[in-house]
């Protein structure tokens, strides 16, 4: 993985402290030339890896870089999924039942197992998670992928439920079809990664809040710090900002010395901001790089 | 909602999860094959077999006081999603029976647990605002934006409508900030898209201490991306306007003490501490560990969500209801605070729900 990864909240219209700028952001990105020249600007600053959320327009955003490979030589789109709004509304005005059939198309398969019959295998909710994971990525066809993320939400709720098979298969699935890594978001590093070591992942990439002053960080920020020092995760640097609490240099040289990370994300939209980080992260990250050869 | 206070549980480190019952035949399919968990259909017989410590109870509301009651006569501990009953009786009902019984029920008013409210509290309780003299307490969120297709929440006989629901968060809200409420006037339930239930409401509370507000609640406006509560309070010392997100207070000169009048702004950063298992927000594992604790400890703390103001907005909601169709009229009070200073109250509870391990 890159050093650095663009994100995709700022497109969303998603402030954590304050609902104007959410909503400042939101009729900004209302049009889809807006979040391609935002790209271009973190194109020009010398990043090369996006990862975004499998909402709809994000197909608009996947068309344009294949019409245009030559410009984005060496991108690469790193899809979350899913897009959790999508199903959430499908279930409230479906059903569960209802909103898997018409998501995987599978309305038998979905009706056998609402019925409870006997006969269901258990390979059927593999093979529904499969179709779920091609539906959401037949918008990145032709467009390098190379890490394919499972959601927070999806992630900590199988988690808490302690429905940990379904990482192994996901993982093996991507891997096999897509040829992908698995990449797992997460709001609990520790808990999470000592899962997917115990089902037998090795190293696994694993997305999680991370900043200085342990916002969002399940557990203690000792617990956190320790794993990824641990060598045994690939950890990838979000909410690295604390939600706007940090200052981008405290911000940006925490995570970039702190062992274990091997990718920071960060999103912006401005030009300044955009160029600001990515020369943070360059500067701490190259401190870290000088003192390992010294050492 | 359910399936994710199952998760936050499962991960609770002292907690046994021994079944979970629901009648979704798909949802025992899935979790009965990939979890450890025991599911059932009849939530009765689990109860009866596994004999927990303490139960947990997201159902359409209309099914709040049979599963309570029968916890209750099986001597075991509630955790109750909100609205506790759809009425005042029923919820009066569960909350005698179980101080009778020496139980614990505690609802899922999870403003209690954010950072942000938890903080105007704290302001008001300091009497940084001074005496106040307002409050407009409102909610809007993206829940029906459209006609659609009926579910029980389009059914007020089931729970269903923006009162029982959005409102009734609010109207928590303002009993957990300022006092509880003693009437209301100039009600309206609007239906929107609905065609069974109300989308919005709107009226004046009038509060013991004297204060009065209003409330403004619509579940319709697809202008928020989810559910948005926030209340603004204004003193003789400064005003607090507050959502789950920040905390913006103008101090006056009377107010400002050491400090510059003006505005200051905090956010949930300031105010929140890190759980040990985040789900969708920090108040939401804060309440379930809440409860874990309280269960567990047998009482002797204080329950910041107990059926005993849970009880109350019900109370609310009936006035509501009332006063909308014009049958106004001041129900019964309960004296909370000398219910609270009855000591020993909570002494008497046992273990936890769901066996602790080890």
């Amino acid at each position: 993985m890159d050093r650095i990864i663009f994100g995709d909240n700022q497109f969303f219209g998603v402030d954590h402290l304050s609902d104007d700028r959410a909503r400042q952001k939101e009729q900004r990105f209302k049009d889809t030339g807006e979040i391609i020249r935002v790209l271009d600007m973190a194109y020009d600053a010398g990043i090369r890896t996006f990862m975004c959320t499998t909402y709809a327009r994000i197909g608009e955003i996947c068309e344009h870089i294949r019409q245009n490979q030559q410009k984005y030589a060496g991108f690469k789109i790193y899809p979350c999924m899913p897009y959790a709004h999508k199903y959430a509304n499908a279930v409230t005005e479906m059903g569960i039942a209802g909103a898997l059939s018409h998501f995987t198309g599978q309305e038998g398969l979905v009706n056998t197992i609402a019925r409870g019959s006997k006969a269901v295998v258990k390979r059927d909710a593999i093979e529904l998670m499969q179709i779920l994971v091609d539906t959401e990525m037949s918008m990145f066809h032709g467009v390098e992928t190379g890490v394919i993320f499972l959601q927070n939400v999806i992630t900590d709720l199988l988690l808490g439920l302690g429905m940990h098979e379904f990482f192994g298969e996901f993982a093996k699935y991507v891997g096999e079809k897509y040829n992908s890594e698995a990449g797992f978001i997460t709001m609990n590093l520790p808990l999470l990664t000592e899962t997917l070591l115990a089902q037998g992942m090795e190293k696994p990439i694993v997305c999680a809040s991370i900043n200085k002053i342990g916002f969002r960080m399940s557990g203690t920020v000792a617990e956190n710090e320790a794993i990824l020092a641990s060598g045994n995760v690939r950890g990838v640097a979000m909410q690295v900002l604390a939600a706007g609490a940090l200052g981008p240099d405290e911000a940006m040289e925490y995570v970039s010395k702190l062992p274990g990370v091997e990718s920071v994300l960060f999103g912006a939209s401005s030009r300044g901001h955009i160029e600001h980080s990515a020369e943070l992260i360059r500067h701490y990250s190259n401190d870290v790089a000088t003192l390992s050869d010294v050492g | 909602m359910g399936i994710s206070h199952l998760a936050i549980l499962n991960a609770h480190p002292g907690v046994e999860l021994v079944g979970a019952a629901d009648t979704s035949k798909l949802l025992r399919w899935g979790l009965g094959r990939y979890s450890s968990m025991a599911m059932a259909d009849d939530y009765q017989a689990l109860i009866t077999q596994e004999k927990p410590d303490c139960v947990f109870i997201a159902t359409p509301t209309k099914l709040h006081y049979p599963i309570a009651r029968f916890c209750l006569e099986q001597g075991v501990h509630v955790f109750l999603e909100k609205p506790c009953c759809l009425n005042y009786e029923d919820s009066v009902a569960l909350r005698d029976f179980a101080r009778e019984k020496g139980l614990l029920i505690q609802a899922g008013y999870h403003n209690r647990y954010l950072g942000t409210f938890k903080h105007v509290r704290q302001l008001i309780e300091s009497g940084e605002l001074g005496e106040l003299h307002y409050f407009h307490a409102e909610a809007y969120g993206p829940v029906v934006t459209r006609k659609k297709t009926e579910t029980w929440r389009s059914n007020r006989n089931e729970g269903g409508g923006c009162l029982y629901d959005y409102a009734s968060h609010v109207i928590n809200l303002v009993q957990y900030l300022l006092d509880e409420v003693d009437s209301v006037s100039g009600t309206r339930l609007e239906s929107i898209f609905s065609s069974g239930v109300e989308d919005a409401v709107y009226s004046s509370l009038q509060l013991r201490s004297g204060l009065t507000g209003h409330l403004t609640v619509d579940w319709s406006d697809e202008s928020f991306r989810k559910m948005s509560t926030s209340i603004t309070i204004l003193g003789d010392r400064g005003r607090v306007e507050a959502n789950a997100q920040e905390v913006k207070i103008y101090r006056n000169k009377d107010g400002r003490g050491d400090e510059e009048a003006g505005w200051k702004l905090s956010y949930l950063t300031d105010h929140t501490d890190a759980v040990s298992f985040y789900l969708r927000g920090e108040e939401y594992t804060a309440q379930v560990w809440d409860f874990i604790d309280n269960v567990s400890s047998g009482g002797g703390k204080h329950a910041v969500n107990s059926i005993d103001s849970a009880a109350e907005t019900d109370r609310v909601i009936e006035l509501l209801l009332q006063d909308s169709s014009g049958t106004a009229g001041r129900s019964e009070t309960i004296n909370l605070k000398k219910v609270l200073a009855d000591k020993g109250m909570w002494e008497r509870f046992k273990l936890l729900f769901l066996q602790q391990a080890g």
